[in-house]
């Protein structure tokens, strides 16, 4: 009898198991996050005009020469319009230069966006047709990614950037680049 | 008259006879049929990052527009399925391909299934046996003890 009470036991270890792995690989995983495929790779090449002064061509060595947080945005993004009191703070306070991607929008619908909600960015890729946004893998907005000295994407963040996430990920990551360019390897 | 329930019946009828609308969102030209049919191959075998599962050629998201655009320019480039996949995989990942390449990473999805069910015939085939063998005569006490409840 116990012999049997223990085989009835297999099925119910081995159901328990598959629920535990279904559970991490479907179930607690928010189904949005797609890993970036972009991650240790240089940022793509691009040739692209500035948003508050067309006459000016931006390409990837613009973000070249120290460690950098790079911000999808765009007018028709509600989750950009709530990041934005944390993007105005982080550029004021955390001395990182934030440059902005203007994806898939209307420039003078943007431009007029920056006005009122006042500009954090550098300055402003205007990538109307969302052709950066593909190379770097952009499914929608925000997206903020950092991009370190040698132009290298080394993190990627979906979804509004706020408090936390400044203070848990890109500020350490920020702060481990700075300090020691070939930390956070692989 | 049509009574109430005729209407319902007509009102499902047309709704059957509704042709999908899908893949009529943007009309692209091609100078050959063959590009033509290229397109809507790998516009139906790419999935559409933003929405979950819907493919890009049944997706209205903005980036199922983009990447529409951008599979239409390379076939019109004359670039392979390979090529167009390829690119896809680079930018979006495994998502990204309805049929996920056979890697180290995703033989679990190509042969998980296939695994399990040797493991459910083994199992299924191993119980079976040990019920045949598992059927033992009565001891005399409990043939006593049947015949007793039997008749009672």
């Amino acid at each position: 009898m116990s012999s049997l009470n223990k085989s009835l036991l297999i099925p119910l270890v081995i159901f328990i198991v598959l629920v535990a792995i279904l559970a991490g690989g479907f179930g607690l995983k928010d189904p949005h996050f797609l890993p970036s495929q972009l991650i240790d790779q240089p940022f793509p090449d691009f040739s692209l005009s500035e948003l508050n002064d067309p006459s000016r061509e931006l390409t990837a060595s613009d973000l070249r020469g120290q460690v950098v947080l790079v911000n999808v945005w765009a007018t028709w993004c509600p989750n950009c319009l709530i990041e934005h009191p944390e993007l105005l703070r982080i550029s004021r306070e955390e001395g990182v230069p934030l440059l902005g991607i203007n994806y898939n929008d209307d420039s003078s619908k943007a431009r007029q966006w920056l006005v009122r909600h006042n500009n954090p960015f550098q300055f402003n890729i205007v990538d109307d047709k969302g052709k950066l946004g593909i190379e770097l893998g952009v499914y929608g907005a925000p997206e903020t990614f950092i991009v370190d000295a040698k132009g290298v994407i080394r993190y990627r963040h979906v979804g509004p950037v706020s408090r936390r996430i400044w203070e848990e990920t890109l500020g350490p990551i920020i702060e481990l680049l700075e300090t020691n360019p070939d930390g956070l390897k692989g | 008259m049509l009574t109430k329930v005729h209407r319902i019946v007509i009102l499902f009828a047309l709704a059957l006879c509704q042709a999908p609308a899908w893949a009529a969102i943007d009309a692209y030209p091609f100078p050959k049929d063959e590009m033509r049919q290229q397109y809507n191959s790998l516009i139906a075998e790419l999935r559409c990052p933003q929405c979950l599962n819907t493919n890009i050629a049944g997706s209205d998201a903005m980036i199922a527009k983009d990447l529409r655009r951008e599979v239409h320019r390379m076939v019109l480039e004359g670039q392979s399925d390979d090529d167009i996949r390829a690119f896809m995989l680079a930018r979006y990942g495994d998502f990204i391909l309805y049929k996920p390449q056979l890697r180290a990473g995703t033989l679990v999805l190509w042969f998980g299934p296939g695994i399990f069910f040797i493991i459910a015939l083994v199992v299924i085939f191993g119980m079976l046996r040990r019920r045949k063998t598992n059927v033992t005569a009565l001891s005399d006490q409990d043939q006593e003890r049947l015949k007793q409840l039997l008749s009672k």
